[in-house]
């Protein structure tokens, strides 16, 4: 059923590698990133909205 | 009348806001349940390519990220039209949304394209028609973002980056095509609607399986980018200021 025989067999995949790895480890890092990068500045949206507005309040009462 | 259930009702920001909220869990559940599907099938039970040896494999992201990549651009020229047509206060936050998502999906094309050719071809690059017009959508997607940043009224900004998009969108036929319509080292279609695909099996339902991931990915990602940019510009709305009072759910 597994293709391969060894793991070190499937970390050379037959010579191709560093383009098969160099394919995926920058798609895993981007796959990765993305999303935290978008959680963190929803966070910082809201916090900064959250701000905003109890200065608003402050003002206004 | 107002009792029907009515779809039109989740164009208003203050309804999809907690339904888009509801969904980005199970979108980034499916997608990571699709990706190790995709991954075991594709990286340990495929079999060797007998032209390519090992290093087809790199189709497993490259086809899904270019058509992510593709996909992602028609829908925002979708919305676009939306917007420009109907004045819809969503359709440009929802092109918004997506925009970062199709430009990364674009450059992963294009990377995982080089590191596929300099084996197959020789060469990580050539100025042919398939990669040039890739190139080209990576830039649409990084020219309307900058459009987009750089005009202070977000219902301005909206109306001319939905211009760039409708007017780039006759890029996608040219990319798509391209193997067809003019000669070039990248091979044509893995997969068409027309003839049986010519790989294995294992290959395809692989590939198909990391699309799905590539997919619900994307899905996942703008919806929280959506959301963000809602709080962010109907900031002077009630409904937003009951979510910030709220947990911002």
């Amino acid at each position: 059923m597994i293709h391969w025989n060894s793991f070190s067999e499937f970390l050379a995949m037959g010579g191709y590698g560093l383009y098969v790895w160099g394919s995926f480890g920058v798609t895993a890092l981007i796959l990765a990133v993305e999303p935290i990068v978008v959680a963190r500045n929803r966070n910082n949206t809201i916090a900064r909205l959250k701000r905003q507005l109890r200065a608003e309040r402050r003002i206004t009462e | 009348m107002t009792d029907r259930f009515n779809i039109y009702r989740y164009a208003a920001p203050s309804a999809f806001y907690p339904l888009a909220g509801a969904m980005v869990p199970w979108f980034a559940a499916a997608a990571v349940l699709f990706g190790l599907a995709g991954l075991w099938l594709g990286m340990l039970v495929a079999p060797t390519d007998f032209q390519q040896g090992e290093g087809y494999r790199i189709i497993f992201i490259h086809v899904p990220a270019s058509w992510m990549s593709m996909f992602i651009y028609l829908v925002m020229a979708f919305w676009a039209a939306i917007g420009l047509a109907f004045n819809t206060r969503l359709s440009g936050m929802m092109a918004q949304a997506l925009a970062p998502t199709g430009a990364l999906m674009a450059f992963l094309s294009l990377w995982t394209g080089a590191l596929w050719g300099k084996p197959m071809w020789g060469t990580w690059w050539v100025w042919d028609a398939r990669l040039t017009s890739e190139l080209i959508l990576l830039f649409l997607y990084i020219g309307y973002m900058a459009l987009v940043a750089a005009i202070d009224d977000p219902r301005r900004a909206d109306k001319a980056g939905g211009l760039l998009l409708l007017v780039g969108v006759v890029n996608i036929p040219i990319i798509y095509f391209s193997v067809k319509w003019w000669n070039t080292l990248h091979q044509g279609a893995s997969v068409s609607l027309t003839k049986s695909p010519s790989m294995a099996a294992t290959m395809l339902w692989g590939m198909l399986l990391m699309a799905l991931c590539f997919w619900m990915y994307s899905i996942a990602v703008a919806l929280i980018r959506v959301r963000t940019i809602m709080l962010e510009r109907e900031r002077n709305t009630d409904w937003v200021r009951e979510t910030l009072e709220g947990d911002g759910k």
